[in-house]
């Protein structure tokens, strides 16, 4: 028993905590007008990155602002543009291309970075840790939700 | 002995106060010098990155964090066994909140440097951890992750 408990704490339990698989893959529907800053970031991604595959998730939901907000999100990114890049300056290519909105209206970004080979031998998408309530006591928030309706 | 006098000495000299030592194992920064310009920040920042091997800038705690992606930076080196490392918590201070930022031109919190060198956020040490990377990089520190322990003891 204890034994499995220790397995239970090596990476690959710990990353199934966090990770879910891909079962099918959705086309994105366009509403851009109820959703302008999901809109602009993939766009933008898009245009700096050409991916092979993108998804842009607003997780705004599972944080404490008011519904309908777009202030949290998680993007997946598959792109060549990743080959022998660290982790590190990929992110930094992904943010770099959402310079403007993690300035204004984008509280948090999660990225994932994947080439293609690495999207193709494991296609599965991160699942965001559970909010501790922190935007409730950040009075910067006010502004860059306002930034966003802007 | 002498560590605990000369830890006493920097607190007053920089006007922070070290937290937690009973709590918890996590050394807390705290106090941060408010009247500093920008310039004074930036360079106060590449001290305070450099005078500790791990140093992590979140919200909250490592006690009580306030944020998930925070939380997980914690609970990823509490994992490994790290138990001494320097963090920061910008929700107290805006300056320190948007200096770091600038600091490291890296927009979002939590951010972790290792030997005064940015590693990034949460998502990268994520998957560091997942990937193996993390056990090595703690190794060059001279931290042995305790990952490699319980997998010598199943």
């Amino acid at each position: 028993m204890l034994s499995s408990a220790l397995r239970c704490l090596r990476p690959s339990c710990f990353s199934l905590a966090f990770s879910r698989q891909l079962l099918h893959h959705q086309p994105h529907m366009e509403h851009s007008g109820s959703r302008p800053v999901e809109t602009t970031i993939r766009t933008k991604l898009t245009q700096a990155l050409e991916p092979e595959h993108l998804e842009v998730l607003n997780e705004s939901h599972m944080h404490a602002v008011p519904p309908g907000s777009e202030s949290h999100f998680r993007v997946l990114v598959v792109s060549p543009q990743f080959e022998s890049l660290s982790l590190l300056q990929r992110h930094r290519l992904v943010n770099e291309a959402l310079k403007e909105e993690l300035s204004t209206c984008v509280h948090a970004l999660a990225i994932q970075a994947k080439t293609p080979q690495q999207w193709s031998s494991n296609p599965s998408l991160a699942k965001s840790p559970p909010c501790l309530g922190g935007s409730k006591h950040d009075n910067t928030m006010a502004e860059k939700l306002k930034a966003g309706q802007d | 002995m002498n560590s605990i006098v000369r830890s006493t000495v920097r607190c007053l000299r920089s006007r922070t106060w070290y937290y937690g030592a009973v709590q918890s194992n996590a050394v807390l920064n705290s106090g941060w010098a408010r009247l500093m310009c920008s310039s004074a920040v930036q360079k106060n920042l590449e001290e305070m990155v450099k005078r500790d091997k791990v140093v992590v800038f979140m919200k909250g705690t490592p006690a009580q964090p306030m944020c998930g992606f925070s939380n997980a930076v914690v609970q990823i080196l509490r994992m490994h066994g790290v138990g001494i490392y320097a963090a920061y918590n910008v929700l107290e201070d805006q300056d320190l909140r948007q200096g770091i930022k600038t600091f490291s031109n890296w927009p979002t919190i939590p951010q972790v440097f290792f030997n005064g060198e940015f590693v990034g956020g949460c998502d990268i040490l994520l998957q560091m951890h997942q990937s193996g990377d993390l056990v090595e990089e703690l190794q060059k520190l001279g931290i042995r992750s305790a990952l490699l322990d319980r997998e010598k003891e199943a």
